[in-house]
């Protein structure tokens, strides 16, 4: 590394047909890679282990580049990717940076998202799936394909399932074209990991397989106020405390879905400071009135009395 | 005889390369690109077959030229045009189009004179399919 800072010092002129050295750290500030890693730092809480894995892809992607260059290396690298880990935690959030990144480091050309789940992909009758797939593959072309719950496309309890076609097509596409597309995959653990093991030949040509841990009650905390300020909202100091035990208790009730079901709370909060404020005010209200949160438009959450009716157990079924 | 119609027809046959560049102008233009093929190149003959849909929503030209190898594959000795269809108002229309395929033997075109009424005359167009 040090070695060759030098060589660029010693030839600050050398003619750009025949590049015989590579500033790791200039490519680095020069693609724009370092802002959006810094960008992933400071506006995604917590996903330690994904943030990582990510720096981590940036600098293999950075040195086959480098390795280009110098004419080490033909072949793009497998670029395909898995993403696993549970409802809520920001698989496409990352998605959408990652084909930022992708862009940046020019091995995507124009570096926009097509996020498609089965429906997008598997056709309803014969003849149906391939032009289907093949639409969207075309627009997915020199960006990212990002197929959510992509084990949906294989459906083992019926061999005549469409998803089998829609898969063959994907597979061939990965592979004849990995200079234009990556494709994403993105869902459950342990579903993805059935998915793999009856289709092995996804396996093979995913490069990296990337996990989402579950946020901790104290980064869903965050998430909540990042989200609020989003929104020019704050919570009172009350507040605050009541969101922090609904966060306590929302993780145990069922369909808890981490960052989503933190944003759905935060919408039925703000719904009901709507009415409070409409029921209560006499007189006008100021903007602090109109953007603060107080405590009782949390605790009146059901989630306090012990979540849904249905959820409860021995509540009776309807 | 070479057949000359739509943009570039003066120019040789335009490369992949080249297709390809001049596809990804269109796309920038937020034109829907199709393909069209046809085996009857009189200048008449407006509508050819439709390879596909147009289409919409590309961002790389990538998507075009899979389309375009395939109706190569399968219509080999056919004309094949890209034909960039411009939604705006006011245009509403094909704002560009070009041949990207050419059979091996072109058919040659032909003018026909009749006599009508009088001294007029009328003149025809017929596209002669050699072999």
């Amino acid at each position: 590394m040090t070695e060759t800072t030098e060589q660029i010092a010693d030839v600050p002129e050398a003619p750009s047909a025949a590049i015989d050295s590579v500033d790791l750290s200039a490519e680095f500030r020069e693609s724009g890679v370092k802002e959006i890693l810094d960008e992933l730092d400071r506006e995604l809480v917590g996903l330690l282990p994904v943030k990582q894995r990510i720096r981590e892809t940036a600098a293999l992607l950075l040195v086959e580049r480098a390795r280009k260059q110098l004419g080490l290396s033909h072949q793009t690298p497998t670029l395909h990717m898995c993403f696993t880990g549970n409802p809520g935690t920001g698989k496409t959030t990352v998605a959408l940076r990652m084909s930022n990144l992708l862009h940046r480091l020019g091995y995507v050309r124009k570096g926009h998202l097509v996020s498609v789940t089965r429906d997008d992909l598997v056709g309803q009758y014969i003849g149906h799936t391939a032009p289907k797939t093949k639409e969207v593959l075309k627009r997915a072309m020199g960006g990212v394909l990002f197929i959510d719950e992509a084990y949906y496309l294989y459906r083992p309890d019926n061999e005549r399932d469409y998803g089998q076609e829609a898969i063959e097509i994907l597979l061939q596409v990965m592979e004849n074209n990995r200079d234009d597309l990556v494709v994403i995959l993105a869902g459950y653990a342990d579903r993805m990991d059935r998915f793999f093991s009856s289709n092995p030949g996804f396996r093979s040509r995913i490069a990296h397989h990337i996990d989402f841990p579950d946020y901790t009650n104290e980064e869903l905390y965050l998430i909540s106020e990042g989200m609020l300020a989003e929104q020019n909202y704050a919570f009172t100091p009350a507040a605050e405390t009541a969101m922090r035990e609904y966060i306590d208790l929302r993780r145990n009730q069922s369909h808890f879905a981490n960052a989503r079901s933190i944003r759905n709370a935060l919408d039925r909060a703000r719904l009901r400071q709507a009415n409070r404020l409409f029921e209560s005010a006499n007189g006008p209200l100021d903007a602090a009135a109109l953007s603060t949160i107080d405590e009782q438009d949390i605790r009146m959450s059901r989630v306090f009395s012990g979540g849904l009716d249905t959820d409860k157990p021995g509540s009776p079924r309807p | 005889m070479r057949i000359t119609q739509g943009c570039f027809s003066f120019l040789p046959d335009l490369s992949d390369e080249q297709i390809s560049k001049q596809v990804e102008y269109c796309l920038e233009n937020d034109w829907a690109v199709g393909l069209e093929y046809t085996d009857e190149p009189h200048p008449r003959n407006t509508y050819w077959e439709m390879w596909g849909h147009p289409m919409f929503d590309l961002k790389d030209p990538k998507g075009v030229m899979m389309e375009l190898a395939e109706c190569r594959t399968a219509h080999p000795q056919s004309y094949i045009r890209v034909n960039a269809f411009d939604s705006e108002r006011g245009f509403e229309t094909v704002r560009m189009s070009f041949i990207v395929n050419r059979p091996d033997n072109e058919p040659r075109l032909t003018m026909t004179r009749t006599d009508v009424h009088g001294r007029s005359q009328s003149y025809s167009w017929q596209a002669a399919h050699r072999g």
